[in-house]
């Protein structure tokens, strides 16, 4: 692994130092995938968007000069072009608070990926509430669209924070209920718990049981993203562009594109471990345990999070943006109620041992 | 002392924070203050290792509740000058209360420290157990009653708030689903069929 | 105190039955009104006085005479809690009967209105069955956000509006001082449940400076709830604010909760240090019983004089308390319940004689009330007797027990005291006779009341004269609960 010189000088650190920067490094590690992962999201987000609407999608900025990959740099050169941009603060804005708010949306949507478990050896942080640390993480994102919203000093701005408040209120508590069920099924706030509880191939995956709180933690999810079809935080045919309609250059880049995706990434991620047994594979106990495909491994997660991450492009490519009044009634009045009344049926079935909780 | 090093600051950043929250001159600045007590006050928590506490804070308070006063501090536009004109007038008053209070606190803590004894230095958890199952086995027991009862203070809660906000105004131009999904295509529509007007 | 995991069996929890009767019974009753809308109103005013009734069933079927502790210490289940109950559960049956026709008039008969009801008497039932402070603080609150809301139900009425808002906010800091006494008893004897603090005082292990702090705010609190001088403000203006029927209610129940407040707080918490609150009382019950009974003549609207004289009452019941021995404690046990008993009727004959658009709330209305409706004048005259003290009601023996027990601990100056302030209240008691007997009628009176209505109203009437006649009964069942 390592040249034996640099082997001595690691030995001789202290074993506190030593666990620090290994920590650091795998920080590093998981934020520059997640960072590369939303670079290609994006690209993919267009790509298979113009598909749907039989267009191509990007397809000039190419690597190397190799055909099949035209449009694969695109990404980077929206970077490029965001960061080199200048970042504009509107007048009479609240400077400091409109400088803040990118980053407390970026901070908690990064923050969160510590407690995911990409495989059964690896997981930055294995904390024992993690279930709760994930839910406390993803209701603070809100906080930096309300005051990019208010600090922009702009009507339309403004607007947006307002209806961005309102929504997360909203879905975060049928999001919390959902997530009631799955530690009722698992017993344990720990993702990892969580995951091993669903051992056993998929037909023992949470998602057949709590189907309903599968279908609600990710409308949930994507009302929780401020994707479509609940982006009237956003709603450009109808306020420009919401909150973020002051911001230009990297404070966009930082505060729109960056955490959105990274959001869609992580709920994808969380449904996968929630729901449908994280790095698990489906084909655990049908096959002998040595075959690769019925190993447990970051594989399976990481494709699991690929069928999410279309899923979301498939809805917004499919759906026509809710109005207002219609998103409310829907998480208060709809998706609310049924997870609380799912969440009875579970106590009921955990209570007579039925399902998987029988002994 | 790491420890204690971060419980100074943390606990400096929240008296700090607290300061701002009543000193501030923007209400949206006040709620914003308020937050960053919150997370402090979660941080301390988390360094006595009662990270369910923190967590719950967090997610509670900072999550939601703030939210809410946000929102509202936002809409109501609150003129937070025009409320401290009688600031001046009643600040000798409240200075007295306050200095009351300290004296009290200070007087409690100072007898504690004579007359009762402390329940002593709490054991840390042992290696393994879980905070969450702690408290849980706790509250769904030796509290079970408290616990209930604080259910049905909310739900009071919910049923005065709705009860007492909710009503049918007239004019109200607001969609009602289950009228929409049951009305008939014959009262709304009227097929017509008219001979054309010329003759081709 | 055993802190691992265990089961609640039913056995475990049968002394609370009454109370868990009456949360699902409110959770019930929400659903009936939300799934049958308005159709369901009459069903669930049924429902909720079959609610009451039944708790009233339970209640007297695991009633035990010995004292039953449950729940960890939090609840405690002993026959004066049965008795306080029962009352409770009858004080709130009447009120909503009373009150059926006022609140249809005025269409204020919704669901929620009985469901809020209802929360209100599971508060009652929870102050009087605390066995922690910690149940005894939730139980308050669970009564007062009802009541809070009952106050403004009226939502296009602006006074009611604004007498629950002060309502509230002085409700809130009540509750802030109370939660800031009990923090303080906690941290000077370390345990939230009464009997802990009790023996904590009499082993002398608290000490006395942080104990007597801990008191005078846990006595502001109590004193705020019950609406003593001079914590008494928003007392007139709930009473003259909230709709008749509120009024009604905020003014009977809740008075029993107040009074088994003080009890559990005072004297078996810190029966104790007797010396350290009973001073308190007594300036909170002299004043009490002067500033009611002088400000009580000047009013002219008669809810509000009521509520004035509701403050007198709470004075003579304090009275009974600050004995601090047992004969004073069944004294004010006596007062209170013979209290509810007479404001029940008092302000049922107000509700009665109200209809849409009259309020029947100033004391003119009743001018002449003999000519047009002389039995009601009749149920009126035995009220105002009552609450005067005047023999041969049962006011007068509940004034007389108090101040025998006031007498007892040699209190004579307090006891003389409240004799002068009795008679000075019989002036505006009587008026009240004087101006429906000896009046010319100025405003045309109404009967249309349902007959069961008036059939209780009646026997609710004759109730204050016949336990006057025959005050044994009342008072052997006082005795027993309280040993």
């Amino acid at each position: 692994m390592m040249p034996d010189f640099l082997a001595e000088r690691w030995a001789l650190l202290a074993p506190d130092l030593q666990s620090l920067i290994i920590v650091t490094l795998q920080i590093v590690g998981v934020l520059l995938a997640v960072v590369v992962a939303v670079a290609m999201l994006t690209l993919a987000e267009r790509k298979v968007i113009g598909y749907m609407q039989l267009r191509r999608g990007p397809n000039r900025i190419e690597i190397f000069g190799l055909p099949f990959l035209r449009g694969l740099a695109q990404p980077f050169a929206d970077v490029i072009k965001l960061l080199l941009k200048e970042i504009i603060v509107p007048g009479h804005a609240s400077r400091f608070l409109f400088l803040l708010a990118p980053l407390i949306v970026l901070v908690p949507a990064l923050a969160t990926w510590a407690v995911i478990p990409f495989s059964p050896e690896f997981v930055l942080a294995d904390v024992d509430a993690g279930l709760l640390y994930v839910l406390a993480l993803t209701s603070l994102g809100v906080y930096g669209v309300i005051l990019a919203g208010w600090a922009s000093n702009s009507k339309y701005a403004f607007l947006g924070a307002m209806r961005s408040a309102a929504q997360m209120v909203a879905y975060e508590i049928a999001m919390g209920f959902a997530l009631v069920g799955v530690l009722m099924a698992a017993g344990s706030l720990n993702l990892g718990a969580i995951v091993r509880a669903q051992e056993g191939g998929f037909a023992s995956w949470n998602v057949w049981w709590l189907f309903p709180l599968f279908l609600v933690y990710f409308v949930s999810g994507l009302a929780e993203t401020n994707r479509a079809p609940f982006d009237v935080a956003e709603g450009e045919s109808e306020i420009v562009a919401g909150f973020h309609v002051e911001y230009s250059g990297a404070a966009f880049a930082t505060l729109f594109v960056l955490p959105e995706y990274a959001n869609m990434i992580l709920i994808s991620a969380l449904t996968s471990v929630l729901f449908f047994g994280g790095w698990l594979s489906p084909f655990q106990g049908y096959a002998a345990d040595a075959a690769w495909y019925s190993a447990p491994s970051f594989f399976w997660l990481f494709l699991k999070i690929g069928c999410f991450l279309f899923v979301f492009l498939w809805v917004r490519a499919t759906f026509p943006r809710y109005r207002y009044d219609q998103i409310m009634r829907l998480g208060w009045k709809v998706l609310i109620p049924i997870t609380l009344l799912w969440i009875a049926v579970e106590s009921v079935l955990a209570w007579r041992g039925i399902g998987p909780w029988a002994a | 002392m790491l420890v204690a090093i971060l419980f100074w600051a943390f606990s400096a950043v929240l008296v700090g924070a607290a300061l701002g929250v009543i000193l501030a001159r923007n209400a949206v600045h006040s709620v914003l203050f308020l937050v960053l007590c919150f997370f402090n006050a979660a941080v301390l928590w988390l360094l006595i290792e009662a990270e369910f506490l923190a967590i719950v804070l967090v997610l509670v308070y900072v999550g939601a509740v703030m939210v809410l006063f946000l929102f509202v501090v936002m809409m109501l536009d609150v003129d937070i000058e025009a409320l401290r004109e009688g600031f001046a007038r009643n600040a000798p008053l409240g200075a007295l209360i306050a200095l009351i209070v300290v004296v009290e606190l200070a007087y409690v803590l100072w007898v504690r420290r004579l007359g009762v004894e402390l329940p002593g230095e709490t054991a840390p958890l042992a290696q393994g157990a879980s905070n969450t199952a702690e408290i849980g086995a706790v509250l769904y027991t030796q509290y079970a009653y408290p616990f209930q009862l604080a259910a049905m203070v909310l739900l009071i809660a919910i049923v005065a708030a709705i009860s007492l906000t909710m009503r049918r105004r007239p004019g109200l131009k607001a969609q009602d689903v289950s009228r929409q999904v049951s009305v008939d295509p014959a009262e709304r529509v009227r097929l017509v069929s008219m001979p054309p007007e010329r003759e081709p | 105190m055993d802190v691992m995991p265990m089961i609640l069996t039913m056995a475990d929890v049968m002394p609370a039955a009454a109370e868990i009767f009456v949360a699902a019974a409110a959770c019930v009753l929400l659903l009936v009104d939300a799934l049958g809308g308005g159709r369901a109103r009459g069903l669930a005013f049924v429902l909720a006085i079959a609610a009451l009734a039944g708790a009233a069933w339970v209640s007297s079927t695991v009633g035990t005479d010995g004292r039953t502790v449950i729940l960890w210490g939090h609840f405690v289940a002993d026959p004066m809690g049965t008795v306080l109950k029962l009352f409770s559960y009858g004080a709130a049956a009447l009120t909503l009967l009373y009150s059926r026709e006022y609140l249809e008039r005025r269409d204020l008969l919704k669901g929620e209105y009985l469901v809020l009801a209802l929360c209100a008497v599971l508060g009652i039932q929870v102050i009087v069955s605390a066995g922690s402070f910690l149940s005894l603080y939730l139980g308050i609150e669970i009564m007062s956000l009802s009541l809070y809301a009952m106050v403004a139900f009226d939502r296009d009425d602006g006074v009611a509006a604004e007498s629950a808002m002060k309502y509230f906010v002085l409700g809130a800091i009540a509750s802030g001082a109370l939660l800031y006494g009990i923090s303080i008893l906690y941290g000077v004897t370390g345990t939230f449940l009464i009997d802990g603090v009790a023996f904590a005082v009499a082993q002398g292990r608290a000490p006395d400076i942080g104990l007597l702090l801990g008191i005078a705010f846990i006595v502001v609190g109590v004193a705020f709830k019950f609406g003593a001088v001079p914590f008494h403000m928003w007392l007139p203006d709930v009473y003259h604010g909230a709709p008749t029927p509120v009024t009604l209610f905020v003014g009977s129940a809740p008075k029993i909760a107040s009074f088994a407040l003080a009890m559990r707080v005072l004297a078996e918490g810190l029966g104790g240090a007797l010396d350290a609150w009973q001073d308190m009382l007594v300036v909170l019950a002299a004043l009490s019983m002067a500033v009611g009974n002088l400000v009580a003549i000047a009013q002219t609207n008669i809810k509000r004089m009521l509520a004035y004289s509701t403050i007198s009452h709470v004075g003579f019941i304090l009275l009974g308390i600050l004995a601090g021995n047992a004969a004073g404690y069944r004294a004010a046990l006596f007062y209170t319940l013979t209290y509810v008993i007479m404001t029940t009727a008092a302000f049922g004959v107000v509700l009665w004689y109200s209809r849409k658009g009259f309020e029947a709330d100033a004391l003119d209305d009743y001018k002449g009330l003999n000519r047009r409706h002389p039995w009601f004048a009749f149920v009126m005259l035995l009220v105002m007797f009552g609450l005067a003290g005047v023999p041969p009601t049962v006011g007068f023996w509940a004034k007389l027990q108090v101040i025998a027990a006031v007498l007892d601990v040699r209190l004579t100056w307090l006891a003389a005291f409240a004799v002068l302030m009795s008679v000075i209240g019989a002036y505006y008691y009587l008026r009240v006779v004087k101006l429906m007997y000896f009046d010319e009628p100025v405003t045309a009176g109404q009967d249309e009341s349902r007959f069961a209505v008036r059939l209780v109203l009646s026997l609710n009437g004759l109730a204050i004269l016949a336990l006057g006649l025959f005050p044994g009964y009342l008072l052997r069942l006082c005795e027993q609960v309280l040993r």
